[in-house]
């Protein structure tokens, strides 16, 4: 049993080093010299001469800080405009008796099955085609609809009973008022979770900003490694590399740490959905 | 009076307009950016010679489909992403099985194993991805530090960035399957969890090996979850794109590793873009590439399911 | 504030295409006396609740109309009813406090209503002093028990001083001591507000108990009104008769002959003013006496002694289940004899007709 339990503890350990050794690798090259580095043929496991260089040429070689806000307007921008638009659609899928109701249900959880790589490119053209190339409505707008947050936020909104919506509507509450001082307040749990995980999306998308930006002064973070990595700072600084990359990995592991139970929930709520 | 019955006879003209006005966001987005796209997808797919200047065609017809099956970027494109499917969807699930059974046998410093195997879920694939270059990569001045490692078991050095062919997709496989595992990990360690007690117990007291438990109990019971696991996977995995862009750069075409989700970009944007014709053939081949195999995978789970 | 409902018919169109509509409430005509406590009762799905909810206003009638006095409140919609609403799973807002949840109302007053924080707080505490929660104002819902939140409900509802205070089995999520509990003090706040008060339930007990008016129905048609004793008594129908009581009513097959009811080959009763007919015979449990030249003649299964009271559970072959009777403790009744003679009581037994189970009164 003991033997066993070794075991277990071996292998799990094992795979928590596969997991952190790319994270401990980038924080400790980060800190390493330029010269250092270069001059290591056989990599050092510690840094001799730790240096915080690297970080300041992250955000002056480089316009990093410049990626980062960009990246922070448009997180935050799509975030709260997506969090709107399916606080209003779950309510009304969820609370109000209208014609059609079901049959528009069907067709958004139908297109929960479409593959955005379908949409993308004719998404890249209508975007092209109104001039929002370069753009953050160009980087927004497309980025808003999230059906399968509808859906969990409608399952949510659903599971608070009817009869608060009775005694609301005898005390003479308005549906505005319901919406956002009874069902919203109730649901926060889910509507945090949500928002978290767009949060995360946002930070980390790639794609989609690639293509309708080539101006670096819109560039959001992910783009900006990639810059980094074909232009920036010499392909052969890799130090500098790295400290962009724990710069642009820090907020999210943050993020991670503090909401670590309400981001694990979410995810694996959304794993049940198939 | 059952809960669910809504009150039909409130306001029911008012809920009319109410109700298509609280949707009417949401659905301006959806019919703008997924509705519409989604039509014209196929459109764009049959429209032979479209110039996106001039936005005018020759006509319809399949010659973008041609096009795209004799295009060798294409063809190449396929090949890799089936390589990654095939070798990444069963070692990571078959990892992340081994590693949720041993995260469920165990109390102490459960929660720490946990966090520390979901990180990859929260972190940029592109930043990561230039770890993992870096540690493979070999260059004038070092041979990069998994090449150290081998190279203690004797094995020369090789350069996995930009060298053989199966160097660089066995880079690129690792890369991925680290990045799917923790979802996998999440999906099956509370799949175990859910596994009602009163089995195990029972089981117990009929003093069954733990062997057989795993295969008559806990494998069927979590069945439906590992599915579920392999479907999603397959449908990821053929969707692999920015891990590739991140180990290997932008011009996957130059590097031969490019996928099909690369190649619709390529040919969107990019170098040699504007074509969003081939763009679209080559997204719906992928789309119908995937769909075929989630039915198969389907068919063959209902099977399975159905026979023990 | 008295309410009279006249001719009220609620219709439910069919969910699905083929299924035909619900009548939940048909053609319901009721007056309210201003101040009392009036219990709706019948079995589940009867359209009670249906009924209330038209009262309240968060159903609109299909057919007729509803008064509140001389004020004809039809298409009046619910909030400028003045009515308090009470439900029996509390639907309390669980995100609020006590004192927050019984402001909530007050908070949705406007213009010339409106009130000012002070007056909000003086209001609020009124009403939870009234329930006995003025201890609890700043608990979240989730840390009471079933019975306190119910009390935070009855104190919302009454905190805006409504016309007509509505509950919808208020009692139904409680266990049996709180139930006991909560409705004596349910009837203790009715008595000190007055306010008049339409109570729904299915539990005849609990309406017998408290209210000072039951009215029953079924399948969404009216039965009968009245004081609840009166109804007891004096059922109109076979249902009414079945509906309340614990233990139920016994019923037989039976046959009026002669001024005579038989049943089985049995004359256990003189009936005068009947003609000669089968019929239904309800007799209560307390309707029954020992006797060893009884008339009606049962085949003795079992004896629960009960302090009081002793339960002879025995059979006849005229009745459809078992017959259950209640007799003082001080007959004796051996367990062991197979056969036990009853005489029954002519004020414990009702007539009822065979065909549409209507009250046939005998003298």
């Amino acid at each position: 049993m003991k033997v066993k339990k070794s075991i277990i503890y071996i292998l799990l350990s094992v795979w928590a080093v596969v997991v952190l050794f790319p994270f401990y690798w980038m924080v400790l090259t980060s800190f390493k010299s330029y010269a250092s580095y270069a001059g290591e043929r056989i990599p050092k496991f510690y840094a001799t001469h730790p240096t915080f260089e690297n970080y300041r040429s992250a955000f002056t070689a480089v316009p990093l800080a410049k990626y980062f806000g960009n990246t922070l307007i448009f997180t935050l921008a799509t975030t709260a405009l997506m969090v709107l638009v399916i606080i209003f659609a779950a309510y009304a899928f969820a609370r109000i008796d209208f014609r059609g109701r079901n049959l528009m249900f069907v067709l958004c959880l139908a297109l929960m099955m479409i593959p955005n790589e379908l949409v993308i490119i004719t998404n890249f053209v209508t975007i092209t085609d109104l001039g929002m190339r370069n753009t953050f409505m160009g980087l927004i707008l497309p980025s808003v609809t999230s059906v399968f947050y509808i859906y969990l936020l409608k399952q949510n909104f659903e599971q608070v009973p009817d009869e608060l919506y009775y005694a609301a509507k005898v005390d003479g509450t308005s549906e505005f008022k319901y919406l956002f001082k009874v069902m919203v307040p109730i649901c926060r749990p889910t509507i945090i979770t949500v928002i978290i995980l767009k949060v995360i999306e946002c930070w980390n998308s790639y794609v989609w900003p690639r293509l309708i930006t080539d101006d670096p002064n819109f560039f959001l973070v992910s783009n900006g490694i990639q810059e980094i990595r074909e232009n920036g700072f010499g392909r052969d600084n890799i130090p500098a590399m790295m400290a962009a990359v724990v710069a642009v990995s820090v907020p999210l592991i943050i993020l991670f740490l503090i909401f670590r139970k309400k981001i694990m929930a979410g995810v694996s709520r959304e794993g049940i959905k198939g | 009076m059952s809960s669910k019955k809504s009150l039909s006879g409130v306001n029911s003209t008012a809920n009319e307009v109410r109700g298509w006005l609280y949707l009417l966001p949401a659905l301006l987005f959806l019919a703008a950016f997924m509705i519409y796209p989604l039509i014209d997808v196929f459109i764009y797919s049959f429209e032979e010679g479209y110039n996106s200047a001039s936005q005018t065609s020759f006509g319809m017809g399949l010659y973008n489909y041609m096009y795209i099956l004799r295009d060798p970027y294409f063809l190449k494109a396929v090949k890799n992403t089936f390589i990654l499917v095939i070798i990444t969807v069963p070692i990571s699930t078959g990892l992340s099985l081994l590693i949720a059974l041993g995260l469920n046998s165990i109390k102490a410093l459960k929660n720490l194993y946990q966090t520390i195997f979901f990180l990859p879920y929260v972190t940029n694939t592109l930043a990561v991805g230039l770890v993992f270059m870096i540690l493979f990569q070999k260059t004038p001045y070092t041979d990069g530090l998994v090449n150290l490692i081998i190279g203690k078991f004797g094995v020369s050095p090789i350069d996995f960035i930009d060298g053989p062919y199966w160097a660089k997709m066995m880079v690129l496989c690792i890369y991925v399957i680290w990045i799917v595992m923790p979802f996998k990990i999440l999906i099956l360690t509370s799949a175990l969890a859910s596994v009602p007690d009163v089995y195990y117990q029972s089981a117990k007291i009929d003093g069954t090996s733990s062997w057989r438990v795993f295969w008559r109990i806990t494998l069927p019971m979590i069945s439906p979850m590992i599915v579920y696991l392999v479907i999603t996977g397959f449908i990821g995995a053929f969707k692999a794109y920015s891990d590739a862009v991140a180990i290997f750069g932008i011009n996957l075409n130059a590097a031969g590793m490019n996928t099909i989700v690369g190649y619709v970009y390529d040919m969107l944007y990019g170098d040699g873009g504007g074509y969003p014709s081939y763009a679209s053939a080559a997204a719906i081949v992928l789309f119908a590439i995937v769909l075929t195999i989630t039915v198969i995978n389907l068919m063959v789970s209902s099977k399975a399911t159905d026979n023990t | 504030m008295n309410v009279k409902i006249e001719k009220l018919t609620k219709v439910f169109p069919s969910r699905d295409k083929k299924g035909s509509e619900v009548r939940a409430v048909d053609n319901f005509n009721l007056e309210i006396p201003d101040g009392k406590l009036v219990c709706l009762l019948g079995p589940s799905g009867c359209g009670k609740s249906t009924l209330l909810y038209m009262i309240c206003g968060l159903e609109s009638p299909t057919e007729g109309k509803i008064f509140f006095g001389d004020t004809d409140v039809t298409d009046i919609p619910s909030e400028k009813r003045g009515v308090g609403l009470v439900f029996q799973n509390y639907a309390l807002y669980p995100h609020l406090t006590v004192r927050q949840n019984i402001k909530f109302p007050l908070e949705n007053f406007k213009g010339d209503a409106k009130l000012s924080k002070e007056e909000m707080e003086k209001r609020a505490l009124e009403a939870a002093k009234l329930v006995q929660i003025d201890g609890l104002m700043d608990r979240k819902p989730g840390q009471m028990s079933g019975g306190q939140q119910q009390r935070v409900a009855i104190a919302r509802a009454l905190v805006k001083m409504p016309k007509v205070l509505l509950m919808d089995e208020p009692l139904s999520n409680l266990d049996a001591r709180l139930r006991l509990q909560t409705r004596e003090e349910i009837r203790r706040i009715q008595r000190e507000t007055g306010i008049t008060t339409i109570f729904v339930t299915h539990d005849q007990e609990e309406a017998m108990s408290i209210s000072d008016m039951i009215v029953v129905m079924k399948d969404g048609v009216f039965h009968q009104a009245g004081k609840p004793q009166d109804v007891y008594d004096d059922p109109v129908n076979k249902f009414v008769a079945n509906f309340l009581g614990t233990p139920a009513i016994n019923n037989f097959e039976g046959r009026v002959k002669d001024g005579g009811l038989y049943i089985g080959d049995e004359r256990v009763l003189d009936v005068k003013g009947v003609g000669d007919k089968d019929v239904w015979v309800g007799i209560r449990p307390e309707g029954f006496e020992v006797s060893s030249d009884g008339k009606l003649t049962c085949e003795l299964t079992g004896v629960d002694v009960m302090g009081r009271d002793i339960s002879v559970v025995c059979k006849n072959k005229a009745s459809d289940a078992v017959i259950r009777a209640i007799i003082s403790a001080e007959n004796d009744v051996d367990p062991k004899s197979t056969n036990v003679r009853f005489n029954v009581k002519p004020h414990k037994t009702y007539l009822f007709d065979k065909n549409t189970e209507e009250r046939i009164s005998f003298t």
